[in-house]
């Protein structure tokens, strides 16, 4: 087993060094370069010459190249025009940020679709089961910032108007005065905060696991085994949940990994949209500052979370089905 | 069941032909000239007079949607006609419009002369086997026809669209207009008529989305075809840089590669087709693999063919299936992507109407105009679904291996 997590954590270097390569490609066949938010009659060529210089922009491509790859490396990833700081010292808070609001959607993916597949496969062509496949296309087909205007409209905005005991909070991570909440309160709240976001983010994918859960159950339970199991006289909840489900839920695992990419590209719209101070806002705002330096590292860091989230379902594949292991 | 086998069914069956029952398709009887005379009059009406009342049907709402056209809007279309000088839209309009009544009336009259002519019997191939199987599935014919209606409306908006979509009018009376009889979309912020923009938006969304889907297939295909097809280093390389595309999400590398340049709708169909190519690729290098060591590639070899002879013409047609499924899929994926680039301020830029863009304006004034966000959100919905059912009944009917 750890041999097997060495190799893909190997397998992962030469691509992460790609992700790296290209990033740097693309921001250099861009026009123009960094120095050109500081052009300004007032300000003389030479010392424009003198920023390019301190910003190692004279030197040739590959010079630059092999120099910014090893400050990347070694977790230095700049300083941000925009925020006028180190970068190192943004990412941190921002990628809990994500992190945060993508595991919870993540958790309300699975529970919600998982649930909702298997009690389409136990009721199969039944109405309930063809009103459900229709409702999870819909949900499917939508643009998830489209969404999120909904949700922020009726459960924020008509909510407040016409007086709903819960109105859902439209932005931000936090109420107004939450340093001087109890923990219980801090909690409740960070979760009323989480609620929208984390629905919009996560209904589209979890009407897809819901599809490959009904298919991936309806498959489990055509075969002989539960046949032999209903036969010896087991109730359906024990043959449902425990000789049907359990097998159901390997094909499941490997979702994660296809989903994660998923997640972090919708979070981009998604945290814009609640002002959720995460990775993806900040790539957004940094990309309307033109502050290069710090799109490369948003970019750069989201690309890695998502290597690693596919590195994290190779290996969660591997301990549910041992076969994987020995390809 | 009828009688009849699918497999003794030998007859090539026709577009509009609907099986009337599983399995098998009925023998049809001979048209009778007042049922010719009746469908040359009214298309549909002869089909409906021989009681195939699907395809009857069908036809004569095509028909008389057509024609409410210039009942409607006659005068507009005299105006595209006198003009010394009419604008390109209006003019595709009109030509899209005589193009498809002639395909109505057309296609009616075919129908009808096919019926009952003995057809030479020859064997089924896979598209008219994939096509009876597609025919059957009713939620894919409704998406199907949802995106011909959709489509032809893009194409006659100029024709049919109530307002101009960029006309103003009087801002202070005619902005933020809730939906009514005038503007059944309501108006948004400076009094432009939504229903207006959402026709001419779909123009530019189901276009960006067709001109993509056909940049990364045709890319999708080359490198699939070549990766698989000369194997070893070739495949390595264009392998690995497929799964290095893979690995940065979409959107993210749309957004910044848009930023880095100036925002324009050639550049956003362009790079929408660039980022789009990959999941393409490994579907065809995973089929050419398996295709390549066939016996009628190793004849073409023995015949001395070059390879990309060999690639364009005898390994690249056999993977047609699963590319067309996924490209009908890609396309509702797209206009989804591009909605939210244009959101983002990334996309179309104003006043050029797309379904993203609207959205955005819709944003600010949520409470003010819920309707200036929630229509064109619903067009995106409706045919991206409309997309993904053709898609799935594409994939059940051409490739039972890959349905889920």
């Amino acid at each position: 087993m750890l041999a097997f997590v060495l190799r893909r954590l190997l397998g992962a270097i030469p691509l992460v060094l790609g992700i790296l390569t290209l990033i740097f490609l693309l921001i250099h066949l861009a026009p123009g370069d960094p120095t050109a938010r500081f052009f300004n009659p007032n300000i003389p060529p030479e010392v424009i010459e003198q920023m390019r210089r301190n910003l190692g922009l004279d030197q040739p491509l590959h010079v630059q190249y092999l120099r910014w790859l090893a400050s990347f490396l070694t977790g230095n990833f700049g300083y941000s025009f925009g925020q006028l700081r180190p970068i190192a010292e943004i990412l941190p808070a921002t990628v809990g940020n994500t992190l945060q609001l993508t595991l919870v959607s993540l958790v309300l993916i699975f529970a919600l679709g998982i649930a909702l597949g298997v009690l389409q496969a136990v009721r199969q062509y039944s109405w309930l089961d063809n009103v459900l496949t229709f409702v999870a296309l819909f949900f499917y087909s939508m643009p998830g910032f489209w969404l999120a205007l909904m949700l922020i409209l009726i459960f924020s905005l008509k909510a407040s108007q016409w007086g709903w005991p819960v109105v859902f909070p439209a932005s931000q991570m936090v109420s107004v005065g939450y340093e001087t909440m109890s923990l219980g309160e801090k909690i409740a709240d960070r979760l009323l905060h989480l609620a929208l976001p984390a629905t919009a983010l996560g209904i589209g994918a979890a009407a897809g696991v819901a599809r490959y859960m009904r298919g991936a159950m309806l498959e489990v339970i055509r075969q002989d085994y539960i046949r032999t199991a209903r036969a010896k006289g087991l109730p359906e909840r024990t043959v449902i949940w425990k000789h049907a489900f359990r097998n159901a839920l390997l094909p499941i695992v490997t979702l994660l990994g296809l989903y994660l990419p998923f997640l972090l590209a919708g979070a981009v719209l998604v945290e814009t949209i609640f002002a959720w101070p995460g990775m993806g806002r900040l790539l957004v705002d940094a990309i309307f500052q033109r502050d290069y330096p710090l799109v490369m590292a948003a970019s750069f860091v989201i690309s890695v979370m998502v290597v690693l989230g596919n590195l994290l379902s190779d290996v969660l594949y591997a301990i549910v089905d041992p076969r994987i292991r020995t390809e | 069941m009828a009688s009849v086998p699918p497999e003794l069914v030998e007859r090539a069956p026709s577009v509009l032909e609907a099986a009337p029952e599983r399995g098998a398709s009925r023998p049809r009887v001979p048209t009778r000239p007042a049922q010719r005379w009746a469908g040359a009059l009214l298309p549909g009406a002869g089909q409906l007079l021989r009681r195939e009342w699907g395809r009857g049907l069908a036809l004569l709402c095509s028909w008389l949607g057509l024609l409410a056209v210039p009942v409607a809007r006659g005068e507009r279309m005299l105006a595209v006609l006198r003009a010394s000088r009419p604008s390109v839209d209006e003019l595709v309009a009109v030509v899209a419009w005589v193009a498809m009544a002639v395909a109505v009336w057309a296609l009616a009259w075919a129908d009808l002369r096919r019926a009952g002519r003995a057809v030479a019997p020859r064997g089924e191939s896979q598209w008219s086997i994939a096509l009876r199987q597609f025919r059957r599935n009713r939620m894919a014919i409704a998406g199907l026809a949802f995106l011909l209606v959709v489509g032809a409306l893009a194409l006659l908006a100029p024709l049919v669209a109530p307002y101009d979509p960029a006309a103003q009018g009087d801002i202070v009376v005619s902005r933020y207009l809730p939906p009514s009889a005038a503007h059944w979309m309501g108006t948004d912020k400076f009094g432009r008529d939504i229903l207006s923009r959402v026709l001419y938006g779909a123009r530019i969304s189901l276009s960006i989305g067709f001109l993509a889907v056909t940049i990364g297939v045709a890319l999708g295909a080359v490198v699939g075809a070549v990766a698989g097809y000369f194997r070893g280093w070739v495949d390595g390389v264009l392998m690995r840089f497929t799964d290095l595309m893979l690995a940065i999400p979409r959107l993210v590398l749309l957004i910044v590669v848009i930023a880095l340049f100036e925002p324009s709708l050639s550049l956003v169909v362009l790079v929408l087709g660039l980022t789009g190519w990959m999941p393409i690729a490994r579907i065809v290098r995973a089929e050419i693999l398996s295709l390549r060591e066939r016996e009628f590639i190793q004849a073409a070899r023995a015949l001395g063919m070059s390879d990309g002879r060999i690639i364009a013409r005898h390994l690249l047609p056999n993977t047609l299936a699963p590319i067309i499924v996924y490209a009908t899929l890609g396309i509702g994926n797209t206009i989804l992507t591009e909605a939210a680039l244009s959101f983002l301020g990334l996309g179309v830029q104003p006043p050029t109407p797309s379904w993203g863009n609207m959205i955005s304006d819709g944003r600010d004034a949520l409470l003010t105009g819920w309707w200036i966000a929630t229509f064109p959100g619903l067009a995106i919905v409706f045919t991206t679904i409309a997309f993904n059912l053709v898609g799935d009944g594409l994939r059940d009917a051409l490739d039972p291996r890959l349905g889920t």
